[in-house]
C-alpha cells in the first residue's frame, strides 16, 4: 500500500517512515510543507495519506487545508490526520463531504503501533478512525444538551461511539462483549432513529458519525 | 478656509451662491449661539435680581435692607451660575466639535474623597467641618475655584454672553438696519441723470440697505469662526486642557501597563510551576522507570513488561498535561485559524447550545485575538455556570477599527462585576488594549455583555500562502 506522509518534525517523520515500512507500507513521498503535500498527493495519488495538521510555511492548519483541497480533487482520497490536539471543529470539516476514508488522531496514538497501523488500514479501506478524545469531548457535551441523539438508548450510543472511532461490527461486538447479530441490530436501530435512508453500508456509517458530530454540536458555524 | 481654496476655480455666480450658503449657515449658527448663550447669562442674573428684589421687599423696614438684599442676590446668583457653568461650556464644546471638529477635552481634577476623623469631623483636604453636608459644599467650592478647567468654564460663562452679544449684535444690527433702510429709509439725494430726486433716493436706500444685509450675511461665518477661536482660547487655556488630558492618558497607560506586566509575570510563574510539577516530573519518573526496566529485563521479564506499560501511560499523561498547558497559553485553533473558528470550537465544547456569528474581514493582531478569545471563553463559562440560560449567542463583528463582541444569554441575569473576579479580570485584560466591557443584565434576564477593542487588522497570513499554491 502506497503512503504519502507529511510531517515537519524530522524525528517524527523518520519514525513514522520506519513504522509504516515495518508494517509493509510503501512510502511514495515524505514531505514537510503544505504546498509540497498537495503536489505529492496530486502526483502520486496514494492509497492513503498520513498528514500532520500543522505544517510550514505558515505553521497553522496548512496540512489540514492541503488534505481537504486534495480530497476535492480526488474524491474519497483516504486521509489520516495527525495532530497535537483534537478538535470537534476539524473533525466535522474532515467528515463534511460524507465520503469516508477519514481519520483524525492524536499524535500520541502513534505510540501504540498496533492501533495506529490498524487505523491507517481502516482509513485506507474507506472507513473512519476518530480519536477517542474527540468522542470523549462529544460525550461531555451531548449528555448536557438536547439533540436528535438523545433518542438513542445508552447501548446504541456506545455502539455509535465505537462506530465513530472506526470499529467494524465484529470489533464492536468484541469490545462490548455481545454477539455480532446484536451489534447489527443496534446499528440498524441507530440508522432508523437518525433517519438515514438505506444506502451503501460503509457510507451510512460515515453519515451516522457525521450526524453524531453535527447533531450534538448545535447549529453554530 | 477650505471653501476659499475650493472656490478659486469657480465662476462668479457659483462663488456668490456658495458665499450666500455659507452666510446662511453662519446666520443659523449665530442664532444657535445666541439661544445657547441666553440661559447661561439670563438665569443667574435673573435669579440674582429676583432674589435681591424679594429680599428687599421683605426687609424694607430694616436699616441694612439694601446690603442684605445685595448679598442674597450675590449668593443666589452665584449658586445658579455654578449650576449653569459646566452646561454652558459643554454646549460650546459640542458646537465646536460639530461645526469645526475641534475637540476640547474637559479634564477636571479629581474631587478628593471626604475623610472623617475620630472626632467625627470631616476633612475636605484643606479644612475641617462638623457637618458632612457643609464639608461637601465647602470642598466643592474649593475644588471649583482651584480646578483649572472649572475656572476656564467660569470665565467662559462671562465671556460667552459678551462675545455673543458683540458678534451677534454686529451682524444683527447690519441685518436690521439694512432691512430698515431698504424698506423705509430714503436717503436724501439730488436728481441723478434722468431720475427724479425721490427715485434716486429710493434706489440709493435700496442699494445701501441690501448692501448692508448682504454684508451681514457674508460676515456671519467669520463671526462664528471668530467666536470659535475665542472659545478655544478660553476653554482650552492655550492647550493646557489638552495637556491635562495627555497627563491623564499617561496615568491610565502606566496603570494598564503595570497590570499587563503583572499578569504576564504571574502567567509565566504558573507555566513554570505547571511544567516543573507536571510534565517535567513525569519525564523524570519515566526515565527512572526505564532504568529499572533495563535492570529487570534480565531477571524478571514479567515485572519489566508491567513497568513498560506504566511508563507508556506516564508518557501519555505527560503529553496530555503539556497539551492542556499549551491550550491555556495559546489555544491551538486560535493560532491556526484565528478568532472566528476558535470561538466556534469553544461553542462546540460549551455545555450550552451556543450560536456564533462572525463577521471578520481578516486576521486580527495576535494579542487582541488572544484577549478577545479568553474573554469570550470566560463569559461562556460564566453563562454555563451561573446564568441558568438555555441558549447563548456570540456575535463577533469588526468595523472601522473596532472589534465588538456581544455575548447574550437567555438566563436569569444580574451579572455583577463587583461579585466575581471573572468580569474584573476581563476588564483588566481588555484595559491593556484600551478596550471596554459593558454589562446589560437586569434581574430576570436576559444578559448581554459587550466587549469593545480598538485594533487594526494585521496582514493576511494564511491567505497569501494558500494563494501561492
Amino acid at each position: 500500500m502506497r503512503v504519502v506522509l507529511a510531517e515537519d518534525l524530522y524525528l517524527l517523520r523518520e519514525g513514522l517512515i520506519r513504522l509504516l515500512e515495518a508494517h509493509g507500507f510503501t512510502i511514495a513521498a515524505a514531505v514537510e510543507t503544505g504546498p509540497e503535500l498537495l503536489e505529492a498527493l496530486l502526483a502520486h495519488r496514494p492509497d492513503v495519506a498520513v498528514v500532520d495538521v500543522r505544517l510550514p510555511p505558515t505553521l497553522t492548519d496548512e496540512g489540514l487545508q492541503a488534505a481537504l483541497k486534495a480530497r476535492r480533487e480526488i474524491r474519497g482520497l483516504p486521509v489520516l490526520v495527525l495532530s497535537q490536539h483534537v478538535q470537534q471543529l476539524y473533525a466535522r470539516e474532515l467528515l463534511a463531504d460524507g465520503t469516508g476514508g477519514i481519520g483524525y488522531l492524536l499524535k500520541d496514538r502513534v505510540f501504540n503501533a498496533g492501533q495506529f497501523i490498524d487505523a491507517v488500514r481502516r482509513v485506507a479501506a474507506g472507513g473512519t478512525a476518530m480519536d477517542p478524545d474527540v468522542i470523549a469531548q462529544l460525550m461531555q457535551t451531548t449528555s448536557r444538551r438536547p439533540g436528535p441523539l438523545l433518542g438513542l438508548s445508552p447501548r446504541e450510543r456506545e455502539v455509535l461511539e465505537l462506530m465513530a472511532e472506526g470499529c467494524s461490527n465484529s470489533a464492536i461486538a468484541a469490545r462490548l462483549s455481545v454477539s455480532d447479530g446484536a451489534v447489527a441490530k443496534h446499528i440498524a436501530n441507530i440508522f432508523s432513529k437518525l433517519e438515514l435512508a438505506p444506502d451503501e453500508d460503509a457510507n451510512r456509517r460515515v453519515l451516522a458519525v457525521l450526524a453524531y458530530l453535527n447533531g450534538t454540536a448545535g447549529q453554530s458555524g | 478656509m477650505t471653501t476659499e481654496t475650493r472656490t478659486s476655480g469657480m465662476s462668479v455666480r457659483a462663488q456668490t451662491r456658495e458665499a450666500l450658503q455659507a452666510g446662511g449657515q453662519g446666520l443659523a449658527r449665530l442664532a444657535q449661539l445666541v439661544l445657547a448663550a441666553v440661559p447661561g447669562f439670563v438665569l443667574p442674573v435673573g435669579a440674582a435680581v429676583f432674589a435681591g428684589v424679594m429680599a428687599a421687599q421683605f426687609l424694607q423696614y430694616y436699616f441694612p435692607a439694601s446690603l442684605v438684599a445685595l448679598s442674597v442676590a450675590a449668593v443666589v446668583g452665584s449658586a445658579v451660575a455654578a449650576a449653569c457653568v459646566r452646561r454652558t461650556a459643554d454646549r460650546t464644546r459640542r458646537f465646536l466639535q460639530r461645526w469645526y471638529g475641534i475637540r476640547l477635552p474637559a479634564v477636571y481634577d479629581p474631587l478628593p474623597k471626604l475623610e472623617s476623623d475620630e472626632r467625627g469631623h470631616w476633612w475636605t483636604g484643606y479644612s475641617y467641618h462638623r457637618s458632612q453636608t457643609v464639608a461637601k459644599y465647602a470642598q466643592l467650592v474649593h475644588w471649583g475655584l482651584r480646578d483649572r478647567t472649572t475656572r476656564a468654564e467660569m470665565l467662559w460663562l462671562v465671556v460667552n454672553p459678551v462675545l455673543v452679544a458683540a458678534l451677534g449684535g454686529a451682524v444683527g444690527l447690519l441685518l436690521v438696519l439694512g432691512t430698515a433702510f431698504a424698506l423705509a429709509g430714503p436717503v436724501p439725494a439730488d436728481a441723478f441723470g434722468p431720475m427724479s430726486p425721490r427715485l434716486t433716493s429710493i434706489v440709493l436706500s435700496l442699494v445701501v440697505g441690501i448692501g448692508m444685509v448682504l454684508t451681514g450675511i457674508v460676515l456671519a461665518p467669520y463671526a462664528v469662526r471668530g467666536y470659535a477661536e475665542v472659545a478655544r482660547r478660553v476653554l482650552d487655556q492655550d492647550g493646557r486642557a489638552t495637556h491635562a488630558q495627555l497627563t491623564r492618558r499617561v496615568a491610565v497607560l502606566t496603570e494598564t501597563r503595570a497590570d499587563a506586566v503583572g499578569n504576564q509575570a504571574a502567567e509565566l510563574r504558573r507555566i513554570e510551576r505547571d511544567l516543573h510539577d507536571g510534565a517535567q516530573a513525569r519525564l523524570v519518573a519515566i526515565g527512572m522507570t526505564l532504568g529499572t526496566i533495563e535492570h529487570l529485563m534480565e531477571t524478571d521479564q514479567e515485572a519489566a513488561r508491567e513497568l513498560l506499560a506504566e511508563a507508556r501511560q506516564s508518557s501519555a499523561r505527560a503529553l496530555q498535561e503539556l497539551r492542556d498547558l499549551v491550550r491555556g497559553i495559546h489555544p491551538p485553533v486560535l493560532a491556526e485559524r484565528g478568532l472566528g473558528d476558535a470561538v466556534r470550537a469553544l461553542a462546540l465544547d460549551s455545555a450550552l447550545p451556543t450560536e456564533v456569528f462572525v463577521s471578520l474581514p481578516d486576521r486580527l493582531p495576535a494579542p487582541v485575538e488572544a484577549a478577545a478569545y479568553f474573554s469570550i471563553s470566560e463569559l461562556l463559562a460564566n453563562a454555563a455556570k451561573h446564568s441558568g440560560a438555555e441558549q447563548v449567542w456570540v456575535d463577533i463583528l469588526y468595523r472601522a477599527g473596532l472589534l465588538r463582541v456581544t455575548v447574550t444569554d437567555d438566563g436569569v441575569g444580574v451579572a455583577d462585576p463587583s461579585r466575581g473576579t471573572g468580569l474584573r479580570g476581563i476588564e483588566r485584560r481588555l484595559g491593556t488594549f484600551d478596550g471596554v466591557l459593558a454589562i446589560d443584565s437586569t434581574s430576570g434576564g436576559p444578559t448581554t455583555i459587550t466587549l469593545e477593542l480598538p485594533c487594526e487588522l494585521s496582514s493576511p497570513r494564511t491567505s497569501t500562502s494558500s494563494a501561492k499554491v
